[in-house]
């Protein structure tokens, strides 16, 4: 207990910075998601093919390499950088790989969504004279988002807890590193493990909990 | 602006031909809407009667001939096509009214976004539309909360407030229950008196007695014959609709 209370300041300090990432992937994803999901089911073979491969690949590879990739491909080898400051630069280039993961989660989740409305709804939209993108936009994936609240709302969590591996991209100031870093100088301390996984659920359970409500909330009638 | 086309039909199928997979649902079909004509489509179910109706807005393509609406040949995508549905309006079966829009939006989305008129316009204009087809007053309903016949009534609405130079409707009174099924016709024969082109696919024969100024008989993909309804209804021509009309006349 002596530890936790110790230590708390460095890991509340961690923690906050699986909040900030948490809060930025979750509104890059949610974006380059719905733009992903928007190829995925275009009229273009091109399009569709090219946002088929990408969810593929990215949603079956694992997380961690996808990190490596963003700091050891795409920035020591391509040279992408972000900021002079070495914690920034890392920081943006574990929002780019996480956000880009979670991105193929959220284009399936929101295209299992698409599935659920109804070819009339599509059919309607395009006889009184919408574009296919009007459509997307205005009919389907408004319905489709609602379809899809509370699964959206699984994988946010998993986007949450996934800001603990940031450490693959050479990122070392989250908490979960914190706290292996801690245990280097303290052994292991349960009180300072049980506290961090508290934090996590103090986040975690009420996206839960909000997702399902708005879910009933929102539900389309149909 | 001229009218393009003038006189001539507003709608022209030459040699079109379209098939399912290995059903062939559209044999050849030559058939011409001339402007204000009102069009019953009739015959069995599975005959490409719906298909017939879907082909002219594109909503189904076609395998080979023509079509040409208000002179011009159809579209094949993209905005042009996207152009020519928006003047041609169309009413399902089963209604598909947006179902995350208010009833007045759904007659609103049209105007303000493919025809860019300002919402305030569009919502008097589409009042007044819901106000001519009786359901002014469920206006900020969502359409699960009316009723069948309320709900066709809407997409009516929603198709008139494009001002579509035709409407088709593809059987549009299938799903209603039969006591709504009146308030749908008494709209749609209405329409037809103030000189709308409709094309109507239905199997309501009142209607195409009382509406109709030409019944088309269409069987196994292919138009067995056409007249005007009380030709058609007393003295059809053909075996196969003396054959149709005895058996859904009789009871």
């Amino acid at each position: 207990m002596n530890d936790l209370i110790k230590y708390a300041p460095d890991l509340a300090a961690g923690f906050l910075v699986n909040v900030e990432l948490s809060l930025v992937c979750a509104v890059l994803s949610l974006i380059a998601g719905t733009v992903l999901v928007s190829l995925r089911v275009a009229p273009t073979p091109v399009l569709r093919t090219a946002a088929a491969t990408y969810i593929n690949i990215v949603r079956n590879t694992p997380l961690t390499l996808v990190l490596a990739f963003s700091a050891l491909g795409l920035s020591d080898t391509l040279g992408l950088s972000f900021s002079k400051e070495p914690s920034t630069n890392a920081f943006w280039l574990v929002v780019l790989g996480l956000s880009a993961y979670t991105a193929s989660f959220v284009a399936e989740t929101l295209r299992s969504g698409i599935n659920t409305v109804s070819l009339g709804q599509a059919e309607a939209a395009r006889a009184i004279g919408l574009t296919f993108f009007q459509s997307l936009r205005l009919i389907i994936l408004p319905q489709a988002f609602r379809a899809v609240i509370a699964p959206m709302g699984s994988v946010m969590i998993a986007m949450i807890k996934n800001t603990t591996v940031a450490i693959a991209a050479g990122y070392l100031a989250e908490s979960a590193f914190v706290m292996r870093d801690t245990f280097d100088d303290t052994g292991v301390s349960i009180p300072i493990f049980i506290g961090l996984v508290l934090a996590f659920m103090a986040i975690t359970l009420p996206v839960g909990f909000l997702t399902g409500r708005l879910s009933r909330r929102l539900a389309v009638v149909r | 602006m001229t009218e393009p086309g003038g006189s001539a039909p507003l709608v022209k199928l030459e040699g079109v031909n379209k098939h399912f997979g290995a059903l062939h649902v559209l044999k050849d079909i030559d058939l011409a809407v001339e402007r204000g004509e009102v069009v019953v489509v009739i015959g069995p179910s599975g005959g490409g009667k719906s298909t017939l109706c879907r082909v002219i807005n594109r909503l189904e393509t076609i395998d080979s001939g023509t079509i040409v609406f208000d002179g011009r040949e159809l579209p094949a995508e993209g905005k042009a096509l996207a152009r020519l549905r928006s003047e041609v309006g169309m009413v399902f079966q089963s209604f598909n009214l947006f179902s995350h829009k208010t009833i007045l939006e759904n007659v609103t989305l049209g105007p303000t976004k493919v025809r860019g008129i300002s919402r305030q316009q569009a919502e008097q204009r589409g009042m007044e539309l819901l106000e001519r087809v009786g359901i002014a007053a469920q206006a900020g309903k969502y359409p699960a909360q009316l009723s069948g016949g309320q709900q066709q009534r809407t997409a009516i609405a929603r198709a008139l407030a494009m001002d579509p130079k035709m409407i088709l409707f593809d059987e549009p009174t299938s799903a209603l229950d039969p006591e709504m099924v009146q308030e749908v016709l008494d709209v749609m024969t209405a329409l037809a008196r103030e000189g709308m082109t409709m094309m109507v696919v239905t199997h309501e024969m009142g209607f195409a007695r009382r509406a109709a100024d030409r019944v088309v008989f269409v069987a196994d993909g292919q138009i067995v014959e056409q007249a005007p309804p009380a030709e058609f209804f007393t003295q059809p021509s053909s075996e196969r609709a003396r054959d149709f009309l005895s058996k859904i006349l009789t009871h």
